[in-house]
């Protein structure tokens, strides 16, 4: 799901939205595998973020249901300053987000071409069951289909046990499932690829190096995932992660539940983020109601900061700086992205702004930049690995995949600028996806190797 | 062959364009989108294309060489009838982005020229079909072999590096020639981009016979580099000038 994220405080009323942005308290995010419910997780968040942004600067934040008690006069007149400077550095958050997408996919490629280790078929998960080694083509469709509502009513499940979860205030159980599944991939599932890439490479690594090598790359992840880090070294360590799952995917899904499990996750992504009854909704109201912050859980954000002035001391920024350390010291769950507190308290560059400064009152510091959850960078990557693992040996499909979900990606904050609220990142990068993938591999590649074979260009 | 040539094909055929993307265009990321969505239009295209192909030749005989080499030569003019009707879609395209753009700035006028963004999307229509035509060489490349060994010419890769890289400027050029065709309504310039085109796909039927591809698509890229240089506002004069300000480490004019 993608969102923008403008956490601005300028207003001096205690408790609004608008500051509730600051800290991220978590919320649930079930467990690794569900990337899914991550990204709804995220989804939820920027369902958040976009009501507590909304009402003062849209930038590209919808009005939510609740959030138009707090609005402010003011609104109007910034309004239009935003969306100039929404889509003014529009472009910038696409490529802001089209680096991360590309660094997981490439390494998502580059792991599969080479490590033999995530295209052999060694089993499936539990979610899972049904075997695609069937004699007839209808038994296997079957099967895929099967698997996927399996998978679909798993992930359906968790994220209702999530909202449950949260409406009843259990924290304490979220933080401690969180920081288990990071620390479960953030060693076990490293450790795995790191042995597995030696192996492909014949590189012999002794116990006492291995050891070091992996509880540092563990110990800095979970510190920078759920506390606090320098922010491309966050960024990085999402990456990774969301490669190492994706991964995990590649391998274990069968083939064709692979793909209808994508198309599947494409459509429930939809009616999840813009269904009134969605699970998600429901998370988003009920941290609305509370005036809790959502959690930046499992969402990549690619923060920038744009400090325009400080013409009295703020107070809102304080209190959400309280609210952080607030949030860190209970821990914070999983794949804590740049938090905007620490974007706040630790990055500040950037550049002189160019909009025009109307009152003195007005000068805030803005954070501007786009934040999408983890789990579509989990399925964008398992598409494109699918691709590259299984188009048989086609390098163009590959292509074909990338260039079709980067600009899905591209689409969807188009449509992010236009409609001004959070919205489901899978769905149009999927369906390009998907579309770019079966064509491809079916039509073009024929026609390319015969243009080929005979040296012939278009 | 291996390392060796998979490098040496690659730089050869995406080094000038690498170095294009990194000076022109990397820092700007409105550039960048319009690169990527250039290049989606340009396999929105070849998708169509193949398919075409494809069904005629689901439904013909596949073992009447004659009539498969008809339907192929047929399959390639199409292409590039396609894709430059692409181009044209691409053109209106980016010319409602312009409006938009322009509505919204602060000071009425948009951020890129469509020149800019002709060049930009020439450039993207080059590097992905350029990619589509060597990526699958590059990785056989990597791999144990032996080129020509059953008689065929044992260029083939460097031929194709070169072949690749004359079309990746080639269609940089058409993309503004054509676009400043559409722009002040001269079909001539337009006329003159897909015969190109057609010439050039036609030139390359005489492969292996390469003087009768390589050469011609060099001279044409030549012409071509010129007409678009002159049409967009280059002259003797400001190359002259550039060349000494160079030498002569005065003040350097960067122009864009």
């Amino acid at each position: 799901m993608i969102t923008f994220m403008n956490n601005s405080d300028s207003e001096e009323e205690p408790c609004n939205e608008r500051t509730s942005l600051m800290s991220a308290e978590s919320p649930p995010v079930p467990s690794y595998q569900d990337g899914l419910q991550a990204s709804q997780a995220g989804e939820a968040q920027a369902h958040r973020k976009r009501r507590t942004g909304s009402s003062r600067s849209p930038n590209n934040i919808a009005d939510g249901e609740t959030s138009d008690s707090g609005v402010p006069v003011r609104e109007g007149i910034l309004e239009n300053e935003e969306e100039e400077l929404t889509l003014k550095y529009g472009a910038k958050h696409v490529i802001m987000l089209f680096v991360p997408v590309t660094l997981c996919m490439i390494v998502v490629v580059a792991t599969i071409k080479s490590v033999r280790f995530y295209t052999e078929k060694n089993g499936q998960l539990i979610y899972t069951p049904f075997t695609e080694d069937t004699p007839s083509v209808g038994q296997r469709l079957l099967n895929s289909v099967l698997n996927t509502i399996i998978m679909i009513s798993v992930i359906v499940v968790m994220t209702v046990f999530l909202v449950l979860l949260y409406k009843y205030r259990c924290y304490k159980f979220i933080h401690g499932w969180l920081i288990l599944s990071s620390l479960m991939l953030l060693f076990l599932f490293t450790y795995i690829y790191l042995g597995e890439v030696l192996k492909t490479y014949n590189v012999a690594m002794d116990y006492p190096t291995l050891i070091l090598v992996i509880w540092n790359f563990g110990a800095v992840g979970m510190i920078c995932i759920h506390w606090k880090g320098p922010l491309q070294l966050q960024q990085a360590y999402l990456i990774m992660i969301s490669a190492l799952m994706a991964l995990v995917f590649i391998k274990y899904l069968p083939e064709w539940s692979a793909w209808v499990i994508l198309g599947a996750i494409s459509i429930y992504d939809l009616m999840a983020v813009l269904c009134p009854k969605g699970p998600l909704r429901m998370l988003v109201e009920t941290a609305q109601e509370r005036n809790e912050p959502i959690f930046p859980a499992l969402i990549y954000s690619s923060a920038m900061i744009w400090t325009v002035g400080m013409a009295k001391p703020d107070t809102a920024a304080r209190r959400s700086s309280q609210q952080a350390w607030d949030a860190a010291e209970d821990g914070r769950e999983n794949h804590r992205s740049p938090s905007h507190a620490d974007s706040q308290m630790s990055e500040r560059r950037s550049p002189v702004p160019t909009r025009p400064i109307t009152s003195f009152e007005e000068l805030e510091e803005e954070e501007r930049g786009v934040k999408l959850g983890l789990g579509d960078f989990i399925f964008y990557s398992v598409l494109v690995g699918k691709a590259a693992a299984t188009a048989s040996g086609d390098w163009n499909t590959t292509l074909a995949c990338f260039v079709a979900i980067l600009i899905g990606l591209c689409l969807t904050l188009l449509l992010l600028a236009v409609f001004k609220k959070a919205l489901p990142a899978l769905p149009i990068s999927i369906t390009f996806g998907l579309i770019f993938y079966f064509s491809t591999d079916n039509l073009v590649r024929p026609f390319m190797d015969t243009l080929a074979s005979h040296q012939l260009y278009i | 062959m291996t390392l060796p040539i998979f490098f040496g094909c690659t730089f050869i055929a995406f080094g000038p364009a690498l170095g294009l993307f990194l000076f022109t265009i990397a820092r700007d990321p409105l550039r960048i989108i319009i690169l990527i969505a250039g290049a989606f239009f340009w396999l929105v295209s070849l998708l169509f294309s193949s398919l075409i192909w494809f069904i005629t030749v689901k439904a013909s005989d596949p073992w009447d060489e004659p009539l498969q080499k008809g339907l192929l030569i047929f399959g390639v003019m199409f292409s590039v009838l396609l894709q430059e009707a692409f181009r044209f879609l691409y053109y209106k395209l980016l010319r409602k982005a312009i409006e938009g753009l322009v509505s919204l700035s602060e000071d009425g006028c948009s951020p890129i020229s469509i020149q800019q963004m002709a060049y930009v999307a020439g450039m993207g229509f080059g590097l992905m079909s350029s990619a589509f035509s060597m990526i699958n060489l590059l990785a056989d490349a990597l791999g144990p072999g032996t080129i020509g060994i059953h008689g065929d010419s044992q260029l083939y890769f460097l031929t194709s590096a070169f072949m690749t890289m004359v079309l990746i400027f080639l269609r940089t050029f058409w993309g503004i020639l054509f676009f400043r065709g559409c722009e002040h309504q001269r079909w001539q310039e337009i006329a003159a981009v897909v015969v190109m085109h057609l010439a050039i796909s036609g030139s390359t039927f005489y492969n292996p016979l390469y003087t009768g591809s390589l050469m011609p698509s060099y001279l044409l890229m030549a012409t071509a580099a010129t007409w678009a240089y002159l049409l967009s506002g280059g002259s003797a004069q400001n190359l002259w000038r550039f060349l000494l300000c160079l030498q002569s480490d005065a003040n350097p004019q960067l122009e864009s």
